[in-house]
């Protein structure tokens, strides 16, 4: 292999995992505040994913531009399956929280799928804007406008979001109920107004992520699994519950699965991410950004 | 003020607190005593709403508190510290504080109260942008206090302030309990330290196997036979004698 199309290999992974990253993030912030872990986290970047698809074959917005309207309308899909599921979730404790969060979600993960095979068909959709295939060119390594501008709103998201929880009011009380619920609510939070707006930030999370899958790669409504199981073994990987390293996780597992296109053959990528995703549990189960603590 | 009529709280099977009537007036500190595991704690998570109570009632000033939730209760003015002060560990003094103000009631008057914190506890405002687990344990019952003041408290609780601390800093926390209750705030106390705290009280309870079993001034306690040998480590002339 050339040192370009290495080269190439490695820019690529990285663009994949800025993805993985927003993904992963969405999914670690649910279970890191609401310790729910919602498997149906794919199902809501699919759906961000086919928001972003129908603004832009429908009117014709560009797909960077409609998260302006994508966002906020995966916040309020959040905000309702948090009332209508979640919520009832998130009350439980211990074994029980953990197996209904597991057997809840899967469920709505069934819904939802079926729900986009009803409405949508089974058709692969992806958006082509007309910049599709330009882009730079540097030392023959081709940097498509598309990937470069999902790489800067996922870093712009990821910014954002942590600028929310450490300089804002709700945010701080996000943490802080993560941290303790109890001492949360004793302090006059009501923690399960905190959850809803976790959930809502979670699910808005995932269409940030769902509408760049659009524009990059493609949308069905099968893709839900593939991308909870992305970001899971992203979690896993920056340590659960923590939410700052979720990202810079996402990252690694691209260049991780590009290095393994590279040096063993491109149809090990997939395996790779699970052979790490069982060393990081094996080895280092708080994760590598993770502390024991937070 | 508060008004605990036929109290009864059960965790699962386990029943916790029997037909429990007591009532703390305005100004007051009134303290519970009585060994570990008699309901204490479990009153007063039950008062802030962490607890559901199985029958009875707890009003406060003519609001009924059972049917609230235990951040609607904070709203009213009760603001309980718990056992093991449980601070938000990975954040600073700073934001606990702040954190302890997030009521709308509270939120409005955030800055005044955190300059009056800061002359009860000089040193939280020296510490303010440390983490608070890197507090020692008398700092942090500080903090748990002071974030628990940001509330705006009518109705301080306080579970076992004192545990696993140092005599110096036991009689600053007592001090301060003090100043606070001058300064208007009711108090509601759980103390280990059974005679510190009855002469710091004017009224105290004795809880027993979750059932109150004596009540009565807090001088007078301190200065009852049955309270001094149970609580007070006193063993009567009587029984020095035999």
């Amino acid at each position: 292999m050339s040192f370009e199309s290495a080269a190439q290999n490695i820019v690529f992974g990285l663009f994949v995992g800025g993805i993985y990253g927003i993904a992963a993030v969405g999914l670690a912030l649910a279970f890191g505040v609401m310790n729910v872990l919602n498997i149906a986290h794919g199902e809501l970047l699919m759906i961000g994913g086919y928001i972003s698809f129908w603004l832009f074959s429908l009117w014709g917005i560009d797909p960077f531009v409609s998260l302006i309207i994508c966002i906020p309308a995966m916040f309020v899909i959040g905000w309702v399956l948090d009332r209508l599921v979640y919520r009832h979730v998130a009350r439980l404790t211990g074994e029980t929280k953990i197996k209904n969060s597991l057997l809840i979600s899967f469920g709505m993960v069934l819904i939802l799928q079926n729900l986009a095979l009803r409405l949508f068909t089974a058709d692969e959709r992806t958006i082509q804007v007309s910049y599709g295939g330009a882009g730079f060119n540097v030392f023959g390594v081709s940097l498509p406008y598309t990937r470069l501008l999902s790489l800067l709103i996922a870093l712009i998201a990821i910014l954002a979001l942590h600028f929310f929880l450490q300089r804002t009011d709700p945010g701080k009380a996000i943490r802080a109920t993560a941290e303790d619920w109890e001492a949360a609510e004793l302090s006059g939070i009501s923690v399960q107004r905190v959850y809803m707006m976790t959930f809502a930030l979670s699910a808005a999370l995932a269409g940030v992520a769902g509408a760049l899958v659009s524009v990059t790669a493609s949308v069905t409504p099968s893709i839900g699994l593939d991308w909870t199981l992305k970001a899971l073994i992203v979690v896993v990987l920056a340590g659960t519950g923590s939410i700052s390293g979720a990202f810079p996780a996402g990252l690694l597992l691209g260049l991780v699965e590009a290095l393994s296109g590279i040096f063993i053959d491109a149809s090990y990528r997939e395996l790779v991410g699970l052979v790490i995703f069982l060393l990081v549990l094996l080895l280092r189960p708080q994760g590598l950004f993770g502390s024991q603590g937070a | 003020m508060l008004h605990i009529e036929n109290l009864a709280v059960a965790y699962g099977d386990v029943q916790a607190l029997w037909d429990v009537s007591l009532d703390v007036q305005a100004n007051e500190i009134v303290v519970l005593i009585g060994p570990n595991g008699a309901g204490k704690t479990t009153l007063m998570r039950a008062i802030a709403g962490l607890h559901r109570p199985q029958s009875g009632h707890i009003t406060f000033e003519g609001t009924a508190l059972h049917q609230l939730s235990a951040h609607q209760i904070v709203e009213q003015g009760i603001i309980l510290v718990p056992e093991g002060r449980r601070l938000f560990g990975s954040m600073t003094v700073l934001e606990n504080l702040e954190l302890g103000a997030y009521t709308r009631r509270a939120k409005q008057q955030r800055d005044k109260t955190l300059q009056h914190v800061f002359e009860i506890f000089p040193l939280l405002a020296d510490r303010r942008h440390d983490r608070a687990s890197a507090m020692s344990g008398g700092q942090q019952q500080m903090l748990a206090m002071g974030r628990a003041f940001m509330g705006l408290p009518r109705l301080l609780m306080l579970d076992e302030p004192s545990l696993g601390l140092a005599p110096l800093i036991v009689r600053h926390i007592f001090e301060v309990v003090k100043t606070i209750n001058e300064q208007g705030v009711t108090m509601l106390l759980v103390e280990q330290n059974a005679r510190k705290a009855l002469e710091l009280a004017h009224r105290a309870y004795i809880i027993e196997q979750g059932r109150i079993v004596g009540t009565g001034r807090g001088f007078d306690l301190l200065h009852n036979d049955e309270v001094r040998e149970a609580y007070l480590g006193h063993v009567p002339a009587t029984a020095r004698a035999t």
